[in-house]
């Protein structure tokens, strides 16, 4: 497990809106193969990092190396390259709503391999499948979809063109408890079938405890400490100690239960 | 990440083909081709460098779906990989299949009657509320009216003043032209007066009020009802109704027959205007014929119309805002529903003033 390869490395990244610093001097390290969960209290500027490793927006300074190589001096067609190494899922899903699910997940494949035709069906198809969407949900509309199979077709969509690399933004918020575990399930699944690298923004504890093993800690405008969480619970860092104060109390209560 | 990356090959061996390469999404195609053309041959072995579940779905065509009849060389990963995707491929559902015509036809006849049933309940529940309001003066609020008055009367003056002008200046060219040939000029004050006053001012008017202020309330209650905030307001004990229709109703009650008289007169104005240019008809000549010829009750046909096109444009507007269900493209075409259904019913409704004008020989 020592010669896994940095995949994603954010050096000295600096984020402002206007006045407001939201990053500063922030430096993280993803490694191949790692579930890393960015959490931080609220406007710590977790979604705003992922959509900066996501290459939807750009740092105000600083540099992304994405499977190391450093992404500002890249021209338009290496970038295109990069993406399609990148499946990002949005947290409404931002599935097209004039597009039925198979629809969209066709479209990257489609707009980037030129494939047609009935193999091109079938790899939407595989795609739905393996999100463990029912096969009925290949020709709805995204309105028509429940929460959960709205997220799981957001995954397949994602999932369209095999990237090494998944981004997720909350994606077991608005979820109900059983449904985020299922949820959290297939990610795990997936995980280990394809080889995937994981980067999720997240509050769900639960998720960062079934999901993750690594927890980058955003706070004081930087990744305070990328660690496990069964670390990340004890920190006695200040800032960390208070969000995860009502975590450690729960679990310690449970383990005396047990 | 920088080594080397070879494309999917296929080459002949002892006693079939084998094959090498990348097989990855982004060699699809390649591999399309390859799988195509090689269907007949047996694959004795498989040296293949990477592997991802589009390159999978692929090799399964060529190697079949039966593991133990898999050639050597699928290092352990791709194995697994393989047997996953050999258990998800699957092919598509059929889609629904589409109504016949006649089925079709009576499905669009069915939203239609529905369609009228809901605009009639919806101006029901509108007079009701008009009711009300006279027997429960205080339930109006004065600053939404206020609010109304001034985003959709004042803020409208000045397009359909430009909007009006220029429509009579367009009418009494057109008309002037054939009139000069008669030798009949001083007939275009006739011509202008009557088709402004008459017809084209209140429907000029509507027409724009549909676009710029029904558009915008069905916009508006649509996002409210997205957004839950009706259905706040009525959790709060307060009636939608009277916090969001009645202002926009009585607003527009107001305004409709306002911007309507404006309308006429710089209507009329645009008409004097070319008139002068082109006809050598002095505003002076202009305004003495208008005064003897044009009867006060052409004005009275003209203003009638306003608030009744009023009530029709927030009827509509505000019928397709509150029955918007859904997501938030579901305001979008609510919007544009409102809009087309609003121009609809003022131009039908024109007509059976026309109508009924007539028969009353006014």
């Amino acid at each position: 497990m020592e010669d896994h390869k940095v995949i994603v490395e954010l050096k000295q990244i600096a984020t402002r809106f206007g006045e407001n610093i939201v990053h500063e001097k922030l430096d993280l390290k993803i490694l191949e193969g790692e579930r890393v969960a960015l959490v931080g209290g609220s406007g710590t500027g977790k979604s705003v990092l992922l959509s900066e490793i996501a290459m939807l927006r750009e740092p105000d300074s600083g540099e992304i190396e994405l499977f190391g190589e450093p992404i500002t001096q890249m021209s338009g067609r290496e970038l295109l390259a990069q993406r399609q190494k990148i499946g990002m899922m949005f947290q409404q899903g931002a599935l097209f709503s004039s597009l039925t699910v198979l629809e969209n997940i066709m479209l990257p494949i489609r707009e980037h391999q030129r494939i047609k035709g009935p193999l091109l069906k079938d790899l939407a198809m595989l795609k739905l499948r393996l999100t463990g969407l029912p096969e009925h949900a290949a020709h709805l509309y995204p309105q028509s979809l429940s929460g959960g199979m709205l997220k799981r077709a957001a995954v397949s969509r994602a999932l369209a063109l095999d990237p090494p690399l998944l981004l997720l933004d909350e994606p077991t918020a608005g979820l109900d408890p059983a449904g985020a575990a299922a949820f959290d399930d297939m990610l795990l699944e997936l995980h280990a079938a394809l080889n995937l690298t994981l980067i999720l923004v997240t509050h769900d504890l639960d998720s960062i405890w079934t999901v993750t093993d690594q927890v980058a800690f955003l706070g004081e405008r930087r990744v305070l400490v990328k660690q496990p969480i069964e670390k990340m619970v004890k920190d006695t860092h200040p800032v960390i100690e208070a969000y995860f104060a009502n975590e450690r109390a729960k679990r310690a209560i449970r383990q005396e239960l047990i | 990440m920088n080594e080397e990356k070879q494309p999917p090959n296929i080459i002949a061996a002892s006693n079939g083909v084998k094959l090498s390469g990348e097989w990855t999404t982004p060699y699809l195609k390649q591999l399309q081709k390859i799988a195509k053309n090689n269907l007949q041959h047996q694959v004795s072995h498989i040296a293949i460098a990477q592997l991802d579940t589009n390159g999978s779905r692929v090799l399964l065509e060529l190697i079949g779906n039966e593991p133990s009849a898999w050639p050597e060389g699928l290092t352990k990963e791709q194995r697994g990989l393989l047997e996953l995707v050999r258990e998800k491929v699957g092919p598509v559902p059929a889609e629904q299949e589409s109504v016949n015509l006649l089925a079709a036809l009576g499905q669009q006849v069915f939203r239609v009657i529905r369609h009228g049933r809901e605009l009639l309940e919806f101006a029901g529940q509108l007079s009701a509320l008009v009711f009300s309001l006279i027997r429960h003066p205080r339930q109006l609020k004065i600053k939404m009216l206020l609010d109304v008055l001034q985003r959709d009367g004042l803020n409208a003056v000045p397009i359909i003043a430009l909007l009006a002008f220029l429509l009579g200046a367009v009418i009494a060219f057109q008309g002037g032209l054939q009139l000069a040939t008669y030798g009949a000029n001083i007939f275009v004050v006739e011509l202008i007066s009557l088709i402004m006053l008459r017809e084209l001012a209140p429907l000029i008017c509507a027409i724009i009020v549909a676009g710029r202020s029904g558009s915008a309330f069905a916009a508006q209650l649509a996002t409210m009802q997205m957004n839950q905030e009706v259905l706040a307001l009525k959790s709060l004990g307060q009636d939608p109704f009277a916090w969001l229709v009645l202002p926009k109703l009585l607003g527009l009650m107001i305004v409709m027959p306002l911007l309507t008289v404006l309308s006429m007169l710089t209507g009329i104005g645009g008409g004097m205007f070319v008139a002068m240019i082109q006809l050598d008809l002095s505003p002076i000549e202009f305004i003495q014929r208008f005064g003897s010829v044009v009867d006060p009750i052409h004005f009275w046909v003209g203003l009638i119309k306003a608030p009744v096109f009023a009530l029709l444009i927030v009827n509509v507007g505000c019928m397709q805002g509150m029955l918007a269900k859904g997501g938030a493209e579901a305001v979008g075409h609510r919007t544009t529903r409102s809009v087309v259904q609003s121009i609809f019913l003022v131009i039908i409704v024109d007509a059976l003033f026309s109508i009924l004008f007539a028969q009353l020989g006014w």
